[in-house]
């Protein structure tokens, strides 16, 4: 784990996790997890590209602070999805998103 | 690290009771975080533990235990062509995604150059990045109170 190749194969490997479980399952939690680790991937992307290739070589945080922002933006995300859940729960008694055809036209 | 990493993260989508699965959430996130260590950025991967394991993995194991039921534990199991699609996708997005990788020599990059601290990350928030930083506790608000009027429960009918 010290070259750049070690870290993005990884969080290409993450991302794969990632579209995996969003293709396969159908339960909305296992959804949420598996865009969360997505997110994740990309996260992790942005920190190691910064580090190992900093703009104009020197000193700088761009893509730390893009990911500070980033995981306050998924953990809203997170927030929203989750009263959703709870809503759809409350409703269908039940949470498999292919049952969802409320919204259907 | 990667090997938790990973090997969590599988954990989460395939564990059969789904509150492990939360829990094996919660490590893969952990694991990212101490990648972002090994990657000498401590600010970030700070930030990762307190945001996403004290914060989302403890929302998302409340939300399962709030919605847990019984039948659950014999979760519908896909179709055998779904598992294999997806499964067929996730490889072929990594394969293509290590020719990229491959393709660019990344691995020439053998060293951490970068020796920005949190004083830059502190520097570049309240300077440049300023409105960005009120524009995101906007939205934050926003969906937490969103999400508090969506799953406000209605109590008129039960007085």
């Amino acid at each position: 784990m010290n070259n750049l190749a070690d870290f993005v194969i990884l969080s290409a490997m993450l991302f794969g996790i990632g579209v995996y479980g969003l293709v396969t399952k159908r339960n909305a939690l296992r959804l949420l997890f598996a865009v969360e680790l997505m997110i994740n991937a990309a996260n992790l992307n942005f920190v190691a590209f910064n580090q190992y290739l900093p703009y104009a070589q020197q000193a700088n945080a761009f893509g730390q602070t893009f990911v500070l922002f980033s995981i306050a933006l998924a953990a809203a995300e997170a927030a929203v999805l989750l009263s959703i859940v709870i809503v759809a729960y409350r409703l269908h008694n039940d949470i498999d998103v292919s049952e969802m055809r409320t919204l259907e036209g | 690290m990667a090997v938790v990493t990973l090997a969590s993260a599988i954990f989460s989508l395939e564990a059969k009771e789904i509150v492990y699965g939360a829990i094996g959430l919660a490590g893969s996130l952990f694991g990212v975080a101490a990648l972002f260590f090994l990657l000498d950025a401590p600010y970030v991967a700070v930030f990762q533990i307190a945001v996403y394991i004290g914060a989302v993995a403890v929302l998302i194991l409340f939300t399962v235990m709030l919605v847990r039921q019984e039948r659950w534990a014999k979760e519908v199991k896909p179709a055998s062509g779904t598992t294999v699609a997806g499964a067929i996708t996730g490889v072929a997005v990594v394969v293509a995604l290590a020719f990229a990788v491959v393709d660019a020599n990344l691995s020439r990059f053998d060293s951490v150059s970068n020796t920005a601290t949190f004083v830059d990350i502190g520097k570049l928030i309240s300077t440049g990045y300023a409105p960005v930083l009120e524009v995101l506790a906007l939205v934050l608000a926003a969906s937490i109170v969103g999400a508090l009027a969506l799953s406000k429960v209605d109590r008129e009918g039960s007085g």
